[in-house]
């Protein structure tokens, strides 16, 4: 039933054979020859204090310390949506692990002995570390300057406190709502920070040649935003966005921690004080854990009322974050859930508010779900106690309330066409639902969870991807793009879609890793929205490289070009049977005519894509009229667990989801995002958990004590399924997937606890250990 | 510094390192072999597997000094002259995402088909328990290795 060649289709990876043999460049495999310097960070070893001095005179005397700089050399600030965020601490420090001075030495030992010598004295002051604590009157304030910082218009800080940003969605009558209500359910859920875990550390090369130009090598989701980020910083040094490079290779793993800018502006800056030469940063694991983003912490207060019959009347959802020092970009993850905190459901009367919090921990920013799936464990665990509450099976309670295309979002726009219910049913029929398992061995239980999910790309209403594609001699394809192969498969969708409009296997298609001076620009690989955005963007592309094909082919053999068509690397015709000109013939070198003229020459096309019709515009009190999502991708998950009764160990039987990608464009890539994503979900629920000391300092900031899934770790069954309801704007109707499929995890897991022994946790993680100590207290009130 | 010699890749090849040098430093920054990747430094992740005498270890916890006289093999050796059939399979089912482990558990699993042609799903998530990766979810990278052993002769 496909009605494409080339879209829809398992094709292997274009970048698999690069990658297994070893071929494929990272950040760190760049060799810049012997005269490269190597930078050492001196980190603060304060959670919130005055940097009273720093005295540098030591590490200066080491030999092969070749300079170093503290936050005077560099009195910058930078942001993506605000401006909180300095280069290097100026007066203050505000977390633990902050980059207070920067050794540059000609080894990275030199680079170390020195940073351990740079001597900071610090003024201790108050340290919050907890959100909740941070919302006081009588906190310590983190950013005093709060009501100055340059800010994107859609964000609405309150200057002298430590709220960055409070989004309020308002709509219909909230009282009228709980008053119609037959049952009003309230509860309270935590969910702490995450790290994101890319196995390559964040690694950054900067330079500023003799010629006045700055390259930085980096890798990151955001090559373009970087660049511009980097110029408007160092703007006051003289640089304008044409002296600024970033080059990105291939990136070993993002998750949204390599979004952004976060430690690339240090050898971006660094490099403009050591005119002709390169230096590098690289993140050790520690540093990963502690100095890019985290993921931010979340207390969701949730009221929800509801009919006898299950119809849900009002939602009232408070969800105060824990968005660390630094909110230049995690103020946006507030800001997205802020308006879509009603989940994929239709509710009439709403009130959200979503509240971004300073505290002295690291600054929080994009990790793949950016801020839904916080949102989801509190609104799925709530949805699945109500049914019960309501003595109603939780899949039809789902089913009765999920959101339709056309019903109202809760700022007011229409929901996208989409196949929530299709999503829902099958995955109910693959994970038999309704039918109890009880497990042969009597120190196990089981039970089954289940949630829904959906999320939509957040970005600026003007968020716009470019392409550029241009034809080989042998009609083979340079596609020329700015988007990031974060180990998603952008690069091979985005040759499957050219290729499907040009008729030209994506085997014959290259695409490389961008250069901002070659490739056209891209905004970020975030959001889950590069195969729609930059995919309608090289659609167009394609589309105007054909259109030239057949305008050559119309203006020499005189056929309409409406007759012409591609077919197999060659122009056809519907009125003569026989006329097969092969792409290679002529792309480059043009058609050779009777009179030995050429007409034509080298096929290169271009291709844009702006949302135009998305805004941010909206009442600052109830976030109605704007259009600041441009749709959602939904979806549904359920999994069977089974639980060690005495140890409270936990083991994933068989796990379901079902998602709406609208048309695959390779369900090869889509199954593996499902894999992945769903296990790097399991995680932050079963296995990962951070650990503070109450002075904001990290205890476990490595893999031995921070748990990352191993093979050992894999669910036993995994089912993928793809749901297909097309995007209307999307190329060939596709919607992104990458960070939805992690989504449905943790509601899952904590609606199958309760399924399988009776307790509802509301706290993550859900270590064996929480588990069995739950059960033991249950035990011991059953006793009494 | 002393001088070591060793077969790296099949070639005899000399280098001068520093007694605390790691394999890892030395291998990527003095002899320009990058497959192996450092993940950790420390010996949790196993993006810096490599082959020492046809035995996989953490290039990151090894001295450069201690492979003197021995046989180091990396992704660069393995790949050579051609890719193995393992490799293809990779590929074929689309084992990686972003690649960054796929050295290691290249290594790992290169290993584990060398000492057991067949092994069950047991012995394979064992053999692949010191290789973490984030993007997979692990089962495209079982299922390549399911698949080798499947068509290799019994
Ligand atoms: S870098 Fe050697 S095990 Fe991680
Ligand atoms: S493919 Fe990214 S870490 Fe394994």
């Amino acid at each position: 039933m496909n009605k494409y060649k080339f879209v829809g289709k398992p094709i292997v990876r274009i970048d698999g054979r690069e990658k297994v043999s070893g071929a494929a460049i990272y950040g760190d495999d760049i060799d810049f020859g012997p005269n490269l310097l190597y930078a050492e960070i001196v980190e603060s070893t304060e959670a919130h204090a005055i940097i009273k001095s720093i005295d540098t005179s030591e590490a200066e005397k080491v030999e092969g310390v070749f300079k170093v700089f503290t936050g005077k050399d560099f009195p910058y600030k930078f942001g993506l949506y605000m401006k909180d965020r300095y280069i290097f601490a100026q007066d203050k420090v505000r977390f633990v692990g902050e980059q207070v001075a920067a050794v540059i030495g000609r080894t990275p030992q030199a680079a170390k002995k020195g940073a351990q010598l740079v001597k900071v004295e610090y003024k201790p002051l108050p340290v919050v570390t907890n959100q909740m604590d941070a919302l006081k009157k009588d906190s310590v304030l983190l950013h005093p300057d709060l009501g100055e910082y340059p800010h994107v218009p859609w964000f609405f800080p309150k200057p002298k406190t430590n709220v960055a940003h409070w989004r309020k969605t308002r709509k219909g009558d909230l009282e009228k709502g709980f008053k119609e209500a037959d049952l009003v359910f309230e509860d309270e859920y935590f969910v702490p920070r995450y790290a994101h875990c890319a196995i390559e550390t964040h690694v950054a090369i900067g330079k500023y040649d003799l010629g006045g130009r700055l390259t930085v090598w980096s890798s990151s989701q955001s090559p373009h935003t970087q660049r511009h980020l980097f110029a408007e910083a160092l703007a006051p040094m003289g640089l304008t966005h044409k002296d600024v490079r970033v080059i990105a290779p291939h990136v070993g793993g993002g998750f949204g921690g390599k979004a952004g800018v976060t430690m690339e502006i240090i050898p971006a800056a660094l490099a403009t004080k050591l005119k002709g030469y390169a230096v590098k940063l690289r993140w050790t694991r520690q540093q990963e854990f502690v100095n890019t983003y985290q993921r931010l912490g979340v207390v969701a207060k949730l009221k929800v009322g509801v009919k006898k019959d299950g119809t849900i009347t009002a939602l009232d959802h408070k969800i105060y974050w824990d968005a660390g020092a630094y909110v230049e970009y995690g103020a946006n993850v507030v800001n997205a859930v802020g308006l879509s905190a009603i989940g994929p459901y239709r509710i009439p009367n709403v009130s959200i508010d979503s509240v971004c919090v300073y505290t002295n921990l690291p600054p929080g920013g994009a990790y793949r779900g950016f801020g839904y799936s916080e949102m989801l464990f509190g609104l799925e665990s709530h949805m699945t106690q109500i049914a019960h509450k309501l003595g109603m099976d939780e899949v039809k309670f789902r089913l009765k309330n999920a959101i339709k295309e056309g019903d109202k979002t809760a700022y007011g726009a229409d929901m996208n066409p989409n196949g929530l219910l299709e999503c829902i049913e099958k995955v109910a029929k693959e994970i038999d639902w309704g039918k109890k398992i009880v497990s042969k061995d009597p120190k196990k239980a089981i039970g089954k969870g289940f949630s829904l999910f959906w999320k939509a790309p957040a970005m600026p209403p003007n968020a716009s991807s470019s392409a550029f594609l241009k034809f080989n001699e042998d009609a083979s394809i340079n596609l020329i793009i700015s988007g990031m192969d974060i180990g998603q498969g952008y690069q091979t969708v985005m040759a499957q879609i050219a290729a499907e409009v040009l008729s030209v296997p994506p085997s014959k298609i290259r695409v490389e890793t961008p250069d901002t001076d070659r490739n056209p620009y891209e905004w970020q690989t975030v959001a889950s929205h590069i195969t729609w955005s930059s995919g309608n963007a090289v659609k167009k592309a394609a589309i105007d490289a054909k259109e030239q094909i057949l305008a050559l082919v119309e203006r020499v053999f005189v056929i309409p070009k409406d007759q012409l068509y591609l077919e197999d690397e060659a122009v056809k015709c519907t009125t003569r049977k026989n006329f097969n000109l092969p792409l290679r013939d002529f792309v480059v070198n043009g058609i050779m005519t009777e009179d030995g003229t050429f007409k034509g020459g080298p096929i290169n096309a271009r291709g844009m894509f702006l949302p135009e019709f998305s805004s941010a515009n909206s009442d600052p009190e109830t976030s109605q009229g704007g259009h600041p999502n441009v749709h959602y991708t939904v979806g549904a998950g359920a999994l069977i667990l089974e639980v060690d009764k005495d140890t409270g160990k936990m083991h994933v039987i068989k796990a379901v989801e079902a998602i709406d990608a609208g048309q695959a464009i390779n369900p090869d890539l889509i199954k593996g995002q499902i894999t992945g994503g769903l296990l790097q979900g399991l995680a932050t629920v079963l296995y990962e958990d951070m650990r503070y000391d109450e002075k904001g300092k990290l205890l476990n900031p490595n893999f031995t004590d921070y748990k990352i899934p191993t093979a050992m770790d894999v669910p036993d069954e995994i089912v993928p399924i793809i749901v297909e309801v097309p995007q209307p704007d999307g190329p060939f109707g596709a919607r992104g997937i990458g960070e939805h499929t992690m989504l449905p995890a943790a509601p899952m897991i904590a609606n199958a606890v309760e399924d399988a022994i009776g307790i509802r946790i509301k706290s993550m993680p859900f270590t064996a250990e929480k588990v069995a100590m739950a059960m033991l207290n249950l035990k011991n009130k059953k006793g009494k | 510094m002393a001088k070591i010699k060793f077969i790296l890749n099949n070639e005899m090849r000399t280098v001068d390192v520093e007694p605390n040098e790691t394999l890892l430093d030395v291998l990527r920054d003095k002899m320009g072999v990058k497959s192996p990747k450092c993940g950790c430094d420390r010996g949790d992740c196993g993006a810096c597997a490599v082959m020492i005498d046809g035995k996989s270890v953490r290039s990151c916890l090894v001295f450069a000094i201690e492979v003197n006289g021995q046989e180091v093999t990396t992704l660069e050796g393995i790949s050579q002259p051609k890719l193995t059939k393992l490799q293809e399979a990779f590929i074929q089912f689309n084992s990686f995402q972003c690649g960054y482990c796929a050295p290691g558990v290249i290594i790992s699993a290169t290993e584990l088909l060398n000492n057991n042609p067949h092994p069950d799903l047991e012995e394979i998530k064992e053999a692949l328990s010191g290789n973490l990766c984030r993007c997979t979810g692990y089962q495209p990278i079982f299922e390549a290795i399911m698949d080798v052993s499947r068509k290799r002769k019994k």
